[in-house]
Order: structure tokens, then sequence, then C-alpha cells
């Protein structure tokens, strides 16, 4: 039995931080566009990465148009469709997901979360921002680019990355690529460093690391990898830039094209790999964190009550990142290696599964005779929870050595790939949308658009990826233009393509409706309130909805409580705000 | 790989370290109030702990470029070259640029501004001197003939050497504007601040030269030897 109250009369801490000087703005310029608000950063990255993130929609149906129906479209030629493929995937994991999570969904609500009026340097923070618009518009330029951009798929494999086989290669676009790429992570650098250090010492007076909302876990220990992890892809970078202009041979062997000798030799394209993955795997846990946090944020709130587990979510959160960091070799089980290193790699693997099931259950132990209400935020919560185990199930057999080689140059990894970190995050990001847009336009959105914008995402989503599963273990091989004459793959495959090509331009097309939603309600939306989820955690405490510049008027919150007192037995409502002082417990049955 | 697992094991004990402080086993839905905030005492500058993290990040890509330089040291092409005799002299500049930047860092907290302001400029000019001595260095290996493409040797030295160059320069540029701020007027709390971010800066780029030196000049391959006689 431990005395909740006791801590009631005591004094305040004294205050953590100094209350900043901020930045203010002096003109409309300096208030909306190079703006030093976290807020409005959040925004431009967010606006920012989901227009790119729509080039990459439209990049899709074109390659699902070849798949389905192969020829019929004259413009989709092999080398347009390569270079389709890998702007597709670069765009989304890179400039979609790890900007709008991190540099969207963490600007906006690190600082509103642990009660700070802005991130700590909010100069970096801003031109974080401008420097990640640079690296789009550098990739987007590739498009203009004379041959094109690169087509040497996302992972950017030498050696034939740089070569004239490959579009791009001896042009402008593998030099874009990679140009992009190194300026993103120095503009993600100088943002993270904001996130994490304003996570570390910004916190509002009470607001210790075990009252964060798991939300502001997540985007930290995601924040924290990628720091570690981008340089990995940084180096790779510059150095594949080096034997692309300079004629080193970091990662190019000996090679002959169209029957002359390179000046290229010796070098190693496994190392390339290495460094690749050493960023790509834990990429993927750069992305699948947040959403975990994000999505336990919105099960709690919407089934009115606490987190099952908050203690092992955090710990599980900082496991999952450790981990991360050590499996990456899994990537490569066909380029060979030391059988050894095989199932040391396959092991690691494996066990990512323990804390990764142990959020999946508490999310459903947390479902659990909640108060479940089906709100937008509540069904897509709902829809990543399914969609992520069934995307990390399949995860499981690829991580086995013998199930992955024959696997791995099939669609089978393409479904598995985007079940797990395509549809599952994104899944995430629209649930947070529709939970957040109320607290930064003061408007809901319409919630008959959500309701179709939802189901047919939802539900389309699997007619794509589900048999797709299938289409890869009928040995459908990834990466080809047409399958042509192909013996062992059964007519009726033909059919299936063409119904997942349609299906694909659906799903597409129901996205429109949602960017209608997002523009139409910001005028016309229902008026929100300042807490229209009867949430508890901090953004949705302050005094005005928008938040102003400073975010909370005169007084800086201070924090009583955990981020989850919903339906706290005794207390007049049904939630308890986390910068609420009184007592929240008559007695203490409900503690688990 | 293994350069980097050591590196990432360094940074995994810190956040232990920390986390170990974070009571990560209370039960915050049982605490209500401020009996259990544990933070008190002098706030630590969030400046500080900012470039604590960047030098993480910076350490980490120095980590995988050298592990990068082992990997591709395994294939039959490689061929060190030999180094330049003025990379000694670079060094000492190098370090004679940290060890200014101590003193500044001590004088400034005395309250001898003069001192500090002399020390300030002492460092910038031998921080340039070292980027000049680099320069020349570059130079001296192109001009006997050994250019970046010819052996992956020598591409490594001059992409990690010009990565440290690049730093450096960064170095320059902070240093440069902790002058500006505090060529007139009084040290406040605030200059001595950056003064001691500019010397912890400077010193880890010291540290960061002395183990790419230590690995250019083939020392490093015989610990490595060692090692894997240890191991094998």
């Amino acid at each position: 039995m431990v005395d909740v109250r006791s801590g009631i009369g005591e004094a305040l801490p004294p205050p953590e931080v100094e209350d900043v000087e901020l930045y203010h703005p002096h003109s409309w310029w300096t208030r909306y566009v190079f703006s030093q608000d976290a807020k409005i950063i959040a925004i431009q990255y967010a606006t920012t990465a989901i227009a790119i993130g729509m080039v990459a929609l439209v990049l899709s149906w074109l390659i699902r148009l070849q798949l389905g129906f192969p020829n019929t479209f004259q413009f989709v030629s092999p080398e347009a469709y390569y270079q389709f493929i890998t702007m597709h995937g670069m765009i989304m994991v890179i400039y979609l997901l790890t900007a709008l999570f991190l540099g969207g969904f963490g600007n906006y609500l690190i600082p509103l979360m642990v009660g700070a009026r802005d991130m700590v340097f909010p100069y970096a923070n801003m031109l974080s921002y401008w420097i990640y618009l640079l690296a789009v518009l550098v990739l987007v330029a590739s498009f203009f680019a004379p041959g094109g951009p690169t087509g040497a798929g996302w992972t950017l494999y030498p050696p034939q990355a740089v070569l004239s086989g490959t579009p791009g290669g001896r042009d402008w676009g593998i030099i874009l690529m990679l140009s992009s790429l190194i300026i993103f992570i120095i503009g993600f650098t100088m943002g993270g460093l904001n996130y994490v250090v304003t996570v570390l010492q910004g916190r509002a007076r009470g607001m210790t690391l075990m009252r964060m909302p798991l939300t502001v876990w997540g985007i930290f220990t995601a924040t924290v990898m990628a720091l570690l992890a981008f340089p990995a892809l940084f180096v790779a970078c510059v150095m594949m830039l080096f034997d692309r202009l300079l004629g080193t041979s970091f990662f190019m062997p000996a090679i002959v094209e169209m029957g002359e000798q390179l000046q290229y030799g010796g070098g190693s394209p496994i190392l390339f790999q290495h460094l690749f993955w050493f960023f790509g795997h834990p990429e993927v846990y750069i992305v699948a964190l947040p959403a975990f946090g994000i999505v336990s944020d919105l099960i709690s709130t919407h089934a009115r009550k606490n987190i099952f587990g908050y203690r092992m979510m955090v710990w599980a959160i900082v496991i999952i990142g450790a981990l991360s960091f050590i499996v990456w070799a899994h990537h490569m089980y066909v380029s060979g290696m030391n059988p050894y290193f095989g199932f040391f790699f396959a092991t690691t693997t494996l066990i990512i599964a323990v804390p990764t099931a142990i959020k999946v259950y508490n999310w459903v132990l947390t479902l659990w005779r909640g108060n479940i209400h089906l709100t937008l935020p509540m069904l897509f919560a709902l829809a990543f929870i399914v969609t992520f185990v069934n995307g990390g199930l399949t995860g499981l057999f690829l991580g086995n050595v013998v199930v992955d080689v024959p696997l791995s140059d099939t669609m089978f990894v393409v479904a598995h790939f985007h079940m797990v970190m395509g549809v599952a995050p994104i899944l995430v990001i629209f649930g947070a949308i529709y939970h957040w847009y109320p607290k930064i336009t003061g408007r809901m959105l319409n919630e008959t658009l959500g309701q179709i914008h939802f189901w047919v995402t939802f539900v389309g989503a699997y007619a794509i990826f589900f048999p797709m599963h299938y289409v890869g273990l009928a040995g459908v091989p990834r990466r080809y233009h047409e399958l042509g004459e192909a013996a062992f793959v059964p007519e009726s495959i033909n059919d299936l393509n063409a119904f997942i090509s349609i299906m694909a331009l659906i799903v597409g097309a129901a996205q429109i409706l949602f960017l209608f939603n997002l523009v139409w309600s910001l005028r016309h939306g229902r008026e929100a309130g300042g807490n229209p989820w009867r949430a508890t955690t901090l953004e949705w405490q302050t005094p005005e909805t928008p938040p102003p510049h400073g975010n909370w008027g005169k007084e800086l919150p201070v924090v009583y409580r955990w981020a989850y007192d919903y339906s706290v037995p005794g207390a007049p409502e049904d939630f308890i705000p986390q910068n609420h002082p009184t007592p929240g417990r008559v007695s203490h049955e409900a503690a688990p | 790989m293994s350069v980097m697992m050591v590196f990432l094991a360094a940074i995994a004990a810190i956040i232990v370290w920390w986390l170990a402080q974070q009571r990560l086993a209370s039960r915050p839905w049982l605490e209500v109030g401020h009996a259990h905030d544990h933070r008190r005492g002098q706030p630590f500058p969030a400046e500080k702990v900012g470039l604590g993290v960047f030098l993480a990040v910076v350490g980490s890509l120095f980590a995988l470029s050298i592990s990068a330089y082992f990997m591709r040291m395994a294939s039959s092409d490689w061929g060190a070259l030999p180094l330049p005799g003025l990379l000694w002299v670079n060094t000492g500049v190098l370090a004679l640029a940290s060890l200014a930047l101590h003193r500044t860092k001590v004088e400034a907290e005395r309250r001898h501004d003069n001192a500090a302001r002399t020390g300030l400029l002492v460092a910038l000019a031998a921080g340039l001197a070292f980027l000049v001595g680099q320069l020349f260095a570059w130079r001296t290996l192109v001009g006997s003939g050994y250019v970046l493409a010819d052996n992956p040797a020598n591409s490594f030295f001059y992409m990690l050497t010009g990565l440290h160059g690049l730093h450096i320069v960064g170095g320059l540029a902070a240093l440069g504007r902790t002058i500006a701020r505090v060529r007139l007027g009084a040290l406040d709390r605030r200059a001595r601040l950056l003064i001691e971010l500019c010397a912890i800066y400077w010193h880890f780029m010291l540290v960061v030269w002395l183990v790419l030196f230590v690995l250019f000049s083939g020392w490093a391959n015989e610990v490595i030897d060692f090692c894997r006689q240890l191991l094998t």
C-alpha cells in the first residue's frame, strides 16, 4: 500500500530549466516562413513530407499498372520501371516516414507533451527544416536531370548503381540521389539534436522520465537510434560519391563493362551492404518506435483506460532500440556469410520478437474491458495492431536463413515489408493526424469522409498485400519489369496481379479524399475546443487552441501524475490531466 | 564492423548508466505529486548536453569510417602510403590549439578576461595553421604520386583527413563566433560556457585526429593483428 497523497502537500521542486527567452518573430516572414517555432516547423515538415509522399504514391500506381497490365502502358519502359521503384522506396522510407514521424510529430508533440515552450535550439530546428526541403528539392531535381533519376533500387547497391546499365548510373541520377541523402542527414542531425536535448533538458517540473507519454518515449528513442545509425548511410553515400565522381574503388570491384575494362578494382560491394544495412535496419525501428508510442497513447485515450504495463512498454522500446543495432546482416543472407554469423543474426532477429510481442499483448490488454470508443483514431490504431502482427509474423519467417534465401527475391518480401513498414506506420500516421488535427487547427476532421477513408484504406491495403504474399510464394520474383514466359508461374497469377493493381489505384484515390478532408476541415470542420478527446496529456491542457507561440501563456505547467489516469475510481471525471494537483485515487485497488 | 560495435558499446554504457538513475522501475501510476521527482540541484546547460549528443554522432561517423577502413584493408590491392613528416608537426599544432583552449577555459573561470581572449586567438591561429598544414601534406603526397584514386589506402587517407578537416572548419567557425562575442566587454556566464564548449569540441577533434594518425601510420594494424591472434 502506497500513500499516494504524501506528495501533494510538498513544496514544488525548483524549476529544472530556466524559462527560456523565446525568439519573438517580428514579421510575417519570421512568423510563418522562417519560423523558429517548433509547431510551425512541424507543419512545414509534415506538408513537405506529405507532398513528396504523394509523388511516391503516384509512382506506386505506375509500378502497379505495369505489373497488373504488362506492356499496356508504353511509357513504363524497363528503365522507367526501375526508376519508379527506386524513387518510390526511397521517398516513402526516408523523405516521408522518417521526416513525418520525427520532423513532423516530433517537432509538434515533444515540446507540448513534456511541457516546454519550444525546442531548446530553435534556430538549428529551423535550419533542419530548410535543409530537409533542400534535400527534397535535390531529389525532385533528379526527375528532370538528363537520364532521369537513379534506378538502382532503394538500397543503391554498388557496383550496379554507378554503371551505365542502370538508369542514372552514368548520368546525374545517382549523384543527385546520394547528394540528397547527405543533405537530408545533415538536416536531420540538427533536428535530432533538438528532439533529444529537449526531452533531456526541457521537461516541465514534475515530468520525470517515467511520467512521459509513450509517444515521447518512442520518438525520443527513435531519434537516438537515428543519430547513431544515419552516419552509416552518410559514410556510404560519401564513399559511393567518391567512387562515382573521383574514380576511387571503395566499393567497386574490377569490372568489364560493354567489353571495356573499367578503371575500378579491388573494391568491396559487401562493404557497402554492411554500411547501408547498419543504417537500414535501425531505420525500420526509427519508423516503428514512434508509431508504437503514438498508438499506445491513442489506444489508452480512446479506450478510456490506462495503458497496460507502462513500465514494460518503456523497457520494450529501449530494448528494441538496442537490439535493432545488432541484426543488420539479416538483410544480407543472400550475399553469403559465415554460417555462424547467419546463426547469430537470425537469433538476434528472432529475439526482437519478444519485446515486440510484449507491446502487442499490452495493447490488447489495454483494450480488454476498456470503454472502447470507435473514433477514427481508435479505428486506425486497431488496424495498426492487426497489420503489425501480420507483417511481424512473416518477418519471423524471413528472419531464418533457410526460409529467407529462397523467398528473398520474391514478392513475398515485398508483401512482408509493405505490411510491417509501409501500411502499419502509415495507419498510425493517419490515426495520429485524426487525433491531433483538432489541437493543430482547432477544428475536427470530417467524420464521414474519415470513415470512408479508413475503410477503403484498411480493407484495400489488405486486398493489395495479402494476395501479394501468395504471389511471392508462387515464385513470382520481385524487381522484374515483366514475367514473360515463366513456366513455373500459374496463369491465374496474372489475374491476381491485375486485381492487386486495381485495388492499389482505389486505395491511392482514397488518399485524395483524405487530403481534401484536411483542407476542407480547416474552414468547415466542427469547432473542437481545447480537449475534444478528454485526454490527460499536457498538449491538450494548453490555455489556447491552437497553442500560441510559447505554448503555455505566462506559467509553465507543473506535472503531478503520469500520462494515463483514465477512469480512475472515485475521480469526478473519467480522466485526470497530468497537470491536475488533486489526488486522483480514493483507494488503491486500481493499481495493478 | 567491430570498431563500430566497440563504439556502440561505449555509447550503450553511457545510456545504461544514465537510465539507471531515472527510476525506470518506479510505479508512476501510484505516484502523485512531487515526492518522487529527484531532479534537484544545478541544472546542466542544454548546450553542453547538445554538444555531447553531437559528439556522439560525430564519433559514430568516424567509428563507421574506420570500420570501413579495416574491412577494405583486407583486400589484396591495399598498399599503405608513406606519411609525410609534416603530419607530426600538424599533430603538434592541433594539440597546441587544444591546449590553448584548455588554458583559456581555466583563465576564463578565474576571470582573467584578457588571458582568455589571448588564448582564444592562439587556438584560432593554431587551428588555421593545422588546416594549412594538412593542405600542404596533401600537396606533398600528390606531388610524390600518391593520388586519390590509385589505391584504396590513398582514398581513405584523403577522405578521412578531408572529413576531419571539415569538422575542424566547423570548429573554427564556432571559435570565430566565440571570439567575436568576447572581443568587447567582460566575459559573462554565457561567454564562459561558449569557451568551454569550444574546448570540449577541440579536445574531441584532437582525439579523433590521434586515432586517425595511428590508423594511417599502420600501428593500429599491429594491435589488430595481436587481438586477432588472441581470439584465434
